[in-house]
């Protein structure tokens, strides 16, 4: 139970997918102009992550990793190396179901979400977490709670980030460094601060 | 003709980039210039899967029903992502270990998606290969250049080539831990963008609204 | 500027999608499976460098040595003997690790090195003297850092009593902070240090700061590097494991034993 919670600790804070490893920074960067759409592409991101990983490790380990097909007599296959192709895929296809899901179940919420549902799917961060997971070879549980630790970080990362933007409308920026210049800064400045998380846990 | 190829293939360096205007491929671009040579390499693979799937992708693009558009695009990227991983892993072990997921990410670079949806599928296969080589060109401009940075202060080297000795061998250079550590990416492309928009002042974003003197303005 | 067709017939969108899947399975398939001997070559290139890194560690204590009279054997971890069945320069240690039959989940409590899973063989190199006994052994040993895999060869005298080396040779940890267990200062700290006590009880570790060691422990724990706490505490674990009873423990009482 205490590695669980070290692992969600990190994952949300020190591993943070947006800050520690520049995972979805086009989006980060490019949807971060007001705090309410920052929140909905957030949840997004959480909602998907927190699906996709653990429904990844099943694939990969029952499917995809060396040896993994030994249920079916095949143990010495190694498909390992379409773990890209299929990771991607389930993540495209668990987008859609969601997006039809939420849009039968729980309208408002899709109305709130709107375009970024689909920009999900090519989110680095999304990809980019199943693949840690292979990575650290994390089993089902630990898939589940680093799915949604990271999704979460994520999530955090993106709304402090167009919070600050929001403040910075009234600050006096050099003329080039305006708009994704001083973005960028922001951004480093951010990452920097959690480093300082480098010694939790 | 000629103008316009030309055009399409150096707009992105400069006047269009990728990752200073369009604000692309940004992801994979911070992780992995710690050193010249992974700046390098991912630059030289992201150059190739830009052009063939772009090519790929425009030849194919009158074929394509809207309803399966976007899934096609992703295998056709993630089948030549494959396919370059492997090769990679083939001739340039050390280096694909050290690229780690960062390759298989090429799939999801915003770029490449990018540049299939905005210019392949509404272009010509050669002027498509064109904007893809371009893209990846000014991808790659900024990956040198942040690569190169951060290894000569960092590390005091250029391609593993020591050229300031580091204290810690009995030399005077100091290294900038900091270079090797991800926020001196964002500080670096930050300036980056600063020199590249006083160069091109048309690329500068105005402020959505400026306060006026006399209303509650700080007097400078 | 053409537009892309919008066809809405679900069995052209699917005669396309099947296309384009099967060319694309057809096309990375051919090379992946082209390209393996290549690869396969290159993990073999691999092993020979982190060889030569075992060369090297034992240079630096002051025995030179060839590969060539690096003896290779294959130790069964659990009981401690000698396989001799399986032979030495094919023994796959990756693959033995992600295998169901060739490797055991660690339970969580005695899991030290943080690695979940460890195959049931490991190849070890010995050293021996033109008399035949062993000089020494080097071990392979890894465990989890701060951030990534710490992969390193332990050098232990023909008794056991001793570590030699213990030479890091892969890892990914903060560069200035972590990254210093291969500094040679730090390096030099394991040199001759004592695994035993004079019980026969383990005491060999590493000292962090936030750990509390007794007085009597202090003898034998290594100093950690300050600030790096992880990655100290991760060879702490890595170290304590692979010389217990879940790693080369049995094997080296054997040693002993003989």
């Amino acid at each position: 139970m205490n590695a669980l919670f070290d692992l969600l600790l990190r994952s949300v804070f020190l591993d943070n997918l947006a800050l520690s490893f520049f995972l979805g920074m086009c989006t980060f960067l490019a949807v971060s102009k007001r705090v309410d759409t920052a929140f909905g592409v957030g949840l997004a991101v959480l909602v998907v992550q927190t699906v996709t990983v653990p429904v990844n490790n099943l694939i990969y380990t029952w499917l995809l990793a060396p040896g993994a097909l030994a249920w079916a007599g095949l143990g010495d296959i190694d498909l390992s190396f379409l773990r890209l192709i299929a990771f991607i895929g389930i993540i495209a296809a668990m987008v859609q179901v969601l997006e039809m899901t939420l849009e039968f179940h729980i309208p408002k919420l899709y109305r709130a979400m709107g375009i970024f549902l689909p920009l999900i799917t090519v989110n680095c961060a999304i990809l980019g977490g199943s693949l840690f997971m292979v990575e650290r070879s994390y089993s089902f549980v630990e898939s589940l709670v680093f799915g949604f630790g990271s999704g979460l970080g994520w999530a955090l990362a993106i709304v402090m980030f167009a919070a600050i933007r929001d403040r910075l409308k009234y600050a006096d920026i050099p003329h080039g460094l305006q708009g994704l210049g001083i973005n960028f800064v922001i951004a480093g400045l951010m990452s920097f601060g959690f480093l300082a998380f480098a010694g939790m846990g | 003709m000629q103008n316009n190829y030309w055009k399409t293939l150096t707009r992105p360096l400069l006047d269009e980039n990728p990752m200073t205007l369009q604000i692309l491929g940004i992801c994979s671009a911070l992780a992995v210039t710690t050193s010249l040579d992974t700046a390098l390499v991912m630059s030289l693979v992201v150059i190739c899967v830009l052009a063939l799937s772009n090519s790929a992708i425009s030849l194919i693009r009158h074929q394509l029903p809207r309803s399966v558009r976007i899934i096609v695009q992703i295998t056709i990227i993630a089948s030549l992502v494959i396919i370059v991983d492997q090769l990679l892993k083939a001739y340039a072990f050390e280096l694909s270990k050290r690229l780690s997921v960062f390759v298989g990410l090429i799939i999801t670079n915003c770029i490449v998606l990018g540049r299939a949806e905005g210019f392949a599928m509404r272009n010509g296969v050669w002027a498509s290969a064109l904007d893809g080589i371009g893209n990846g060109m000014g991808y790659a401009l900024i990956l040198i250049i942040v690569g190169a940075i951060r290894e000569f202060f960092g590390k005091g080297s250029l391609l593993n080539v020591q050229i300031l000795i580091p204290t810690s061998q009995g030399g005077s250079f100091e290294p900038l831990h900091l270079m090797l550590l991800p926020p001196s990416a964002f500080f670096i492309i930050g300036g980056i963008i600063w020199f590249i928009r006083r160069k091109r002042p048309e690329q500068v974003e105005h402020p959505e609204f400026t306060l006026s003197p006399g209303e509650d303005a700080v007097t400078k | 500027m053409s537009e892309p067709v919008a066809n809405a017939s679900v069995a052209r969108a699917l005669a396309v999608a099947l296309t384009v899947a099967f060319a694309c399975a057809l096309v990375v398939s051919t090379v992946s499976v082209g390209l393996r001997p290549l690869q396969k070559a290159n993990l073999e290139a691999e092993r020979r460098k982190q060889l030569e890194v075992v060369i090297n560690a034992l240079a630096d204590i002051g025995q030179t040595q060839s590969i060539e009279n690096l003896e290779a054997r294959i130790v069964e971890l659990a009981s401690g003997r000698y396989d001799d069945t399986q032979d030495p320069a094919t023994f796959n240690a990756e693959s033995a690790i992600n295998k169901p039959g060739t490797s055991m989940l660690i339970p969580a409590e005695l899991d030290l090195a943080g690695i979940k899973r460890r195959a049931l063989h490991a190849r070890i190199y010995l050293v021996r003297n033109p008399e035949g006994a062993t000089e020494l052994i080097i071990l392979p040993v890894w465990g989890r850092g701060y951030q990534s895999s710490l992969r390193a060869w332990l050098v232990l005298d023909g008794d056991t009593s001793r570590i030699l080396a213990l030479k890091f040779y892969e890892h990914g940890e903060t560069p200035g902070i972590g990254a210093r267990i291969q500094e040679p200062e730090w390096e030099a700290l394991w040199r001759d240090a004592p695994v035993y006590d004079d019980s026969g009880v383990l005491r060999i570790g590493v000292r962090s700061r936030t750990g509390s060691a007794s007085a009597e422990d202090s003898g034998y724990l290594i100093d950690g590097i300050s600030g790096a706490t992880r990655t100290t505490q991760g060879v702490d674990g890595l170290i304590r494991f692979w010389l217990g009873d879940s790693g080369f423990g049995p094997y080296l009482r054997r040693i002993r034993e003989e």
